[in-house]
Order: C-alpha cells, then structure tokens, then sequence
C-alpha cells in the first residue's frame, strides 16, 4: 500500500449559520486499523464523519484518501473513493427487500455481453441468488429476498455493512452502531468489525461509550466541543483518562445508588394487555409493582411493548384488559388529567426526543404551563409569574443551558430539552415517576446530572420506573430489573445480583425467568406474581 | 336499438369517456411515486386539454396534439417542480395553486379565442360512436364486448399501452427501483448517489405530459364549447388524485379503477337510454334524478378517500416520504 494513511483530514472547518461544529480538525486514519471517534454530545463526530461521506462540504480545509487530495462533493464522489458509511439512522429501504437496497447504488461491472448490458435497465430475477453470493464471500449469510421492514435491528445493520461492503468501500465509517443493539448482538458486529479489519479495511467507529471503545479500538481520536483533542493507543489508555480527554475535567465514573428502606407497592400492575397501534398485542399479560423508595428498571430490546406500557400507565392507551392500581385504587380508565392528579408522572424521551411530552416551538415557561393550566379552575387567565419561577428552578437545578426561560424549547440542545421534560415532570412532586429513556443520546456529563437526580427523588420516597436502553446503567442505577421481551416479562432480577449476559439472554426471550422454579440466586420474588402481594 | 346494443354501448362509453381519468391517474402516480403529491392535477390537465386542442387544430393532425399537450402540461408541471423541489416550497398549496393557475389559464386564453377557433376536420370528434375507430382483429369480433373494448379509437388504446409500460417500468427496471427508493427513502437514495432533484424533476414532467394527453382527450370530446362556466376536465383531475388512492398506487390497477369509475360516471349520461332498454329490470334508473348522477363519482371519490384514511394501517403502497421535501443538510 502506499500510503501510510487511508483518510487524512487537515483543518476541517464547518458552520452551521453561526454555530461552529468542527474547528480546524486534524484526523488521521491508518490502513486497516478500527479508530475510535469519541465525544460527547454537539462535539461535532458525526458531522465531521457526514463530510467524509459527502452528505456535508466542509467550509474549509482538506481531506486526502491515499495520500492524495480530494474533493468529496456528494454521496457519490464518498462512494467512488471508496468510503462507506453506515448511519445511525439506517438508510434503508423500507418496503424494498435486501438485494433491492443493495441494487439501488450498484455500479454494473465494465463487461460488454449483452445480458449485461440489458441488466443496466431491468432487474434481472437471478439478482438476489447474486447478492447471497455476494455476502457469502464477505462471511455474511443472508436472506436477499427478506423485506427491510420485516428487519429486526441488527439484521437491518448488517444488511447496511454488506451493502458498503459490495460497493467496494475500503474505508467503513460506523456511527453509534451500538446504540441499538443487545449485548449479544455487539459482540457479533464486533467479531465482523475485527474481520472486516483483517481484511485490510480501515475502520472509524463513532462511539461515546467507552466500554466498548476500549474494547475494540486500536487508537482513539478525541473531538470535545468541535475542537480535536488528540489521538491515543488504546492499549495505553483508560476510561478514566479518556473521560478527561473527552470532558476536560475529571469526573467521578460511579454511579450512585441510594439503599434506603423500601414501602408499600406504590403501583401495581396485574395481568395488563395492551395493543399498539397496528392492533397487534404490544404488552402481554404482564406483572409486576413498584414500590416507594425503589427504582425498577425495564429493560429490552427497542419496540418490544415499552412504549405502550409507558403509555397505559399515563392514561394515554386504552388497555385490553388488567389491572393498575395505584394506592389501593384503580387507575383503569382513568382521563390522563386525573391521572397525574393522582401523583403518576411520565416522561417518555422518543427517538426524535421532541415528539413527546413538549411542544416544540412553546418557550420553557409555557411548556410548564402544559401541564399545570388546570390547576385554578376559576381563573380563566394563565399564571405566567409561577411557570416562569418553575422554569427558572429547573433551569437552576438541573443546569440546563439556556439564554433565558422564554426561547423556544426546539433552539435548546437535546440534552438540555431533555432535562426541561423531566424537570417539569419531578416539580409536578409526584409519587409515581415513569420514565422511558431520560439519557437516550446524552453525553455523560448531562446522564450523571439526570442519575443523580433520579436518585434523590428515590431517596425522597418516589417510585421509579426507569426504560432504559444502557444495561450498565440499568445495573448500576437500578434496585430491581424487569427484562420484557416481545411484551412479555422474562422475569425481574436484582440489578446487584445479575450479569449483562444474563439480561442479554433475557432480552432476546431465550431465558424466561418466570417459568423456573424455586427461588433462584438473584431472581426477585417480583418474578412470578400470581397470589397478591400485599 | 336493441338491449344488446344499448349495453355494448354503455359498456363502450365506459371506456371512451372515461380514459382521461386513466391518463390523469397514471401522471399522478408517477409523481408521487418520486415523492411529490400534485394537486395540480386538474390544472395541468386543463393546459393540456387547451394547448393541444388549439395546436391539434391549427395543425389538423392528432399527432401534432397529441405532442403539443404533452409538452405543454410537462413545460407547466415544471413550475410545480421549480417551487417543491428546487425552492422547497409547500406541495398541497403549490399543487392547489396549480390548479386555480391551470383552469385561469384556460379559460384566459379559451374565453379569448372562442368564435375564431380552428376546425380539425383530420378526427373531428373522438367521440364519434365506432366510427373512427380502429378494430383490433379476432378481439373486436367478440359479441357484445368486442365492440365495447377492442374498438377504440387511438387515443384509448395510447393510455393503456402508456399505464402498462408505466407499470413495468416502475417495477421491472433499476430506474424505476431507484424511482421508487426516491419517493420512499430520499435520504437513503442520496446516501447511494442517485441525483434526488433529477429524479423528481424528470418525473413530474413526464407525469404532467402524460396528464396533459388526458386533458387533450376531453377537448377533442366537447373541443371549442365555451358555454356556461365549466372548464372542459370537469372535475376529473380531481377523480385521478382519488383514483390514485383506490389503485393503490399501481398504474394496472388503475385501469380496473378507472373502468370502475367510469361506470358510475356513464350512469349520469347513459341512464335514460338504459332505463329505457331494459324496462323491467333497469327502469328505476330514469326515475333517480340526473343531479345524483352526476354527483355521484364525487360521492365515490369522497368515500375512497374516507376509506383509505380509515384503512391507513392496513398495507398501503403509499410512498413514505410522500408530500415530504428533502434537503440533504436537514438536520
């Protein structure tokens, strides 16, 4: 090979109107060797990774392949030089089968034959025994004729790394590829990545998780606050230093989990089945309770019923049948409103962050309004001067970063919207607080803000019902784990006496806890409801 | 007449008043396949039905019109393609837009002609009971429906060759994969390199030609007629949009639903005569009063659009990004 570098960048400069996202970066990427990108949110890693791929142009500045310039103006120039991306938001096809989507980009051969030359206009019916083929020689067994939709996560993302692949990339870029995937499921894109490296590929992994990036990096390139930090070997680092690389200051990696004496079940759910919106069976016949003073962590693999068992509880889906009592009292039926009378808080953070919970273009005070307008029936006019002090509270506790209380919630960073969702959520004083994915796609910092203001509210006697997507956290934050798998309960464990593996196995509906017998070590009695608990 | 005539010539009117919906059906799939949602599609059909009708004339050849109304609605679909695509500009109210545009145009430049109209004596009416039709050997030869269905005249024909070619082009070739990826994925198409503007661009003039053909088709039935305030496509471009829906967004369906709107639209001209054929069993047919009639496809289209609404989560071809603009730096 004759460059010693497979992609260098040199001064990369890009703007969005007058927010800087990358400044003067420096990057460079050996041949055949995985580099990590690490950095917190807004630090700039993906949209330093979409002008290598083209979706962006840099503002100024350079990007060699192979040790010569280049000028990457669109997906296709990305394409032609060899660099793939697979984005954290796949690109795929929905309705389109495997070998379609792989079909859509392909260059035909150079060859002259005359079924060639008709295979440029019409799509030949041998294409998918030609694409098995094709993934076969890559080490991937694959359906070509199975739709994307029909996709579970992984698969999808399989199907995207086959795609770069038959596309001749050399270079693959992965953003975030982890974030959606089980503990099993990583370990097998990983033993791809470290093929796919073998092979000579170079490989930039985009990752703010440094379990991960330790454990599968040769080097690691820090941005932070769309500046370049450095690079260093993974072999002579730690997270403790990354951390600091990574934040700019050190930072306490624990964290912290309140033992305090636990009530009364606080909510209880019996039996409840709920549908989601297609009218298939979203959350099936499932057990369990939260008591005060407890944090009870859900965990499973994304779409498998916590969305609609997030919103039963709230009132917001009709249930099929079951039952949730709250303090002795039915909840079933109830109007949201009266719901959160009762002191039941949600707060769902969805993919795109902003779909619930929050109207978009509101300011901070009139988002505390939403929830609150129903307070002094007989006064017909809003009560600004209250919001704006409860806006101004959270702001103050929960740090949030913001010029002032009455810009609209959609100009905030989503870390920040995230912590205005919750904010409002933990001033309504609930006792019962639910809440899907409060750190999904935070950066540390702003997670351990959100932690340890979950567990003071522990400490204050609330119920927690935490779905969360990380399972160290989850083990670490949480008393107890519920495990749903396909609306089901796999079973509750204790989160000190489980292992990731175990949840793994749980999540992917391969160990049902509920069905064992006796009581095993770590397995909550939560488990196998069937006589009341009272 | 008998009653085998007068059903042979139901079933032909069927057909040879009702193919513009055909061809309106099949342009507005087309674009909506590439991810657009016209609503211009009364409009478009409007300025092709005007610019072929006149240029057909002066020319005296239906080739001549034929083309001229094809170009004409493609050059006018290009504004709708300038404002959505290239300045991103709302598509329902550019596609509403369209179609006030379209039918002033028409009657601007119809109003101003009308008494000084050329005459085409080439294929004075299209309309012509089997006149000017071309049989299709051994197929027209078929009692009762041989002369309602193989003989035809042309421009028939034309619409449903162009609704099969359509069909096979979308599904049976890589740029009408690509085509498709666009309407579906447009982020996924541009990851992959195809040119997302080209691909839209190209097919809402090809979609608008082939409305315009549609439009052509109804000059030639009430062509150089100014009297009262009706613009000549009457509504039909509104039936396509809806016809889209019942097709399901295939072009082969949509000759089957196009046939099936027909039905209840010939009912309104054709009652009496069948009312009176079949006096038994079909005289109620003159008793409902021709108002009904006449709303009736609007009744049909009103409730496919109901239907479909309601059905939304059963599978719908409905291109996901339809009615959507992209922009590559979106964030």
């Amino acid at each position: 090979m004759a460059a010693e570098y497979a992609i260098e960048l040199r001064n990369i400069n890009k703007s969005f109107g007058s927010v800087a996202a990358n400044k003067n970066i420096n990057l460079k990427v050996r041949q055949g060797e995985i580099l990590a990108l690490l950095g917190e949110n807004g630090s700039g890693k993906t949209t330093l990774m979409n002008m290598l791929s083209g979706i962006y142009k840099p503002d100024s500045g350079e990007i060699l392949v192979d040790g010569n310039a280049v000028s990457i103006n669109s997906p296709e120039d990305a394409k032609k030089l060899g660099i793939g991306m697979v984005h954290q938001h796949f690109k795929l096809v929905d309705i389109f089968s495997a070998a379609d989507n792989i079909w859509l980009g392909a260059e035909q051969k150079e060859d002259s034959s005359a079924k060639t030359k008709l295979s440029k206009v019409f799509l030949r019916k041998d294409r998918f025994s030609e694409i098995e083929k094709t993934a076969e020689q890559f080490g991937f067994q694959i359906d070509a004729k199975k739709l994307v939709k029909n996709m579970a996560v992984s698969e999808k993302q399989t199907l995207e790394i086959i795609k770069v692949l038959y596309y001749g990339a050399k270079t693959i870029i992965l953003d975030e590829p982890t974030a959606v995937l089980t503990v099993q499921e990583i370990e097998k894109l990983f033993e791809i990545l470290r093929k796919m490296k073998a092979q000579g590929h170079s490989i930039i992994i985009i990752s703010h998780k440094l379990n991960e990036v330790l454990d599968i990096s040769d080097r690691v390139a820090i941005l932070r606050k769309g500046e370049y930090i450095g690079t260093v070997n993974t072999s002579e680092t730690d997270e403790l230093q990354l951390t600091e690389l990574m934040m700019g200051k050190k930072a306490d990696l624990n964290i912290r989990r309140s033992k305090i004496e636990k009530k009364q079940p606080l909510l209880e759910i019996r039996d409840l089945t709920v549908k989601n919106d297609e009218g298939a069976v979203a959350i099936d016949h499932v057990n369990f309770y939260v008591r005060g003073g407890e944090m009870l962590g859900v965990a499973g693999i994304a779409g498998c019923g916590q969305k609609e068992l997030c919103e039963a509880m709230a009132g917001l889906r009709k249930i099929e049948s079951g039952m949730m009592i709250h303090e002795g009292e039915s909840i079933v039926g109830l109007p949201p409103q009266k719901i959160i009378e009762k002191g039941i808080s949600m707060s769902f953070i969805p993919e795109d962050r902003l779909g619930m919970g929050l109207a978009p273009s509101l300011s901070i005070t009139d988002n505390m309004i939403l929830k609150k307008y129903k307070q002094n029936r007989f006064n017909p006019f809003i009560d600004r001067k209250t919001a704006k002090k409860d806006a101004q509270e959270i702001i103050k506790e929960l740090e949030v970063v913001t010029p002032s209380t009455e810009i609209p919630v959609r100009r905030l960073s989503g870390g920040n919207v995230q912590k205005v969702l919750l904010g409002r959520e933990i001033k309504a004083k609930p006792n019962v607080l639910i809440t899907a994915y409060p750190v999904r796609g935070l950066d540390i910092h702003s997670s351990y803000t959100i932690y340890n203001i979950l567990d003071d509210l522990k400490q204050k006697g609330v119920g927690i019902l935490f779905v969360g997507e990380d399972l160290d956290v989850l083990m670490a934050l949480c008393d107890k784990i519920m495990v749903l798998c396909h609306g089901r309960v796999m079973g509750v464990v204790h989160a000190n006496k489980t292992t990731k593996e175990q949840l793994g196995l749980m999540m992917t509906g391969a160990l049902d806890l509920t069905a064992a017998e006796g009581k095993a070590v770590g397995i909550a009695k939560d488990s196998n409801i069937k006589e009341d608990v009272q | 007449m008998n009653q085998m005539e007068v059903f042979t010539l139901f079933l032909f009117n069927i057909v040879v008043y009702n193919i513009p919906l055909l061809y309106g059906t099949v342009g507005e799939i087309i674009i909506e396949k590439s991810g657009s949602l016209n609503l211009g599609v009364e409009g478009i059909m409007a300025v092709g039905a005007i610019f072929g009708y006149l240029i057909g004339c002066s020319a005296n050849s239906l080739t001549v019109g034929i083309l001229a109304s094809f170009l004409c609605a493609g050059l006018f679909g290009i504004i709708f393609a300038v404002l959505t695509v290239t300045m991103q500009a709302n598509q329902n109210v550019t596609g509403l837009t369209m179609t006030t545009f379209g039918v002033g145009l028409f009657f601007f430049i119809g109003k101003g002609l009308s008494g000084s109209w050329p005459m085409m004596t080439a294929y004075s009416n299209i309309n012509d009971g089997f006149k000017n039709a071309l049989e299709i050997p051994l197929l027209s030869k078929i009692p009762i429906v041989g002369k309602a269905f193989f003989s035809h005249n042309i421009l028939v024909y034309l619409g449903i060759v162009i609704a099969i070619a359509v069909w096979f082009y979308l599904n049976k070739t890589k740029t009408g994969l690509r085509l498709r990826a666009v309407g579906e994925n447009p982020g996924a198409a541009d990851s992959l390199g195809i040119n997302i503007t080209l691909y839209k661009y190209v097919h809402i003039i090809l979609g608008s030609g082939i409305m315009g053909i549609g439009g052509y088709y109804m000059g030639l039935n009430l062509g150089g007629s100014f009297e009262g305030s009706n613009c000549w496509i009457n509504g039909y471009g509104w039936i396509a949009v809806a016809l889209v829906i019942f097709a399901n967004w295939s072009t082969a369906k949509a000759i089957l639903g196009t046939l099936v709107f027909g039905f209840f639209n010939t009912l309104q001209i054709y009652s009496g005569p069948l009312a009176n054929a079949f006096p038994d069993s079909l005289g109620f047919l003159a008793k409902i009063p021709p108002q009904l009639y006449q709303a009736l496809p609007f009744i049909i289209t009103a409730l496919v659009l109901i239907f479909a609404s309601v059905n939304k989560k059963k599978k719908m071809a409905q291109p996901a990004a339809l009615g959507l603009n992209y922009f590559r730096e979106e964030r």
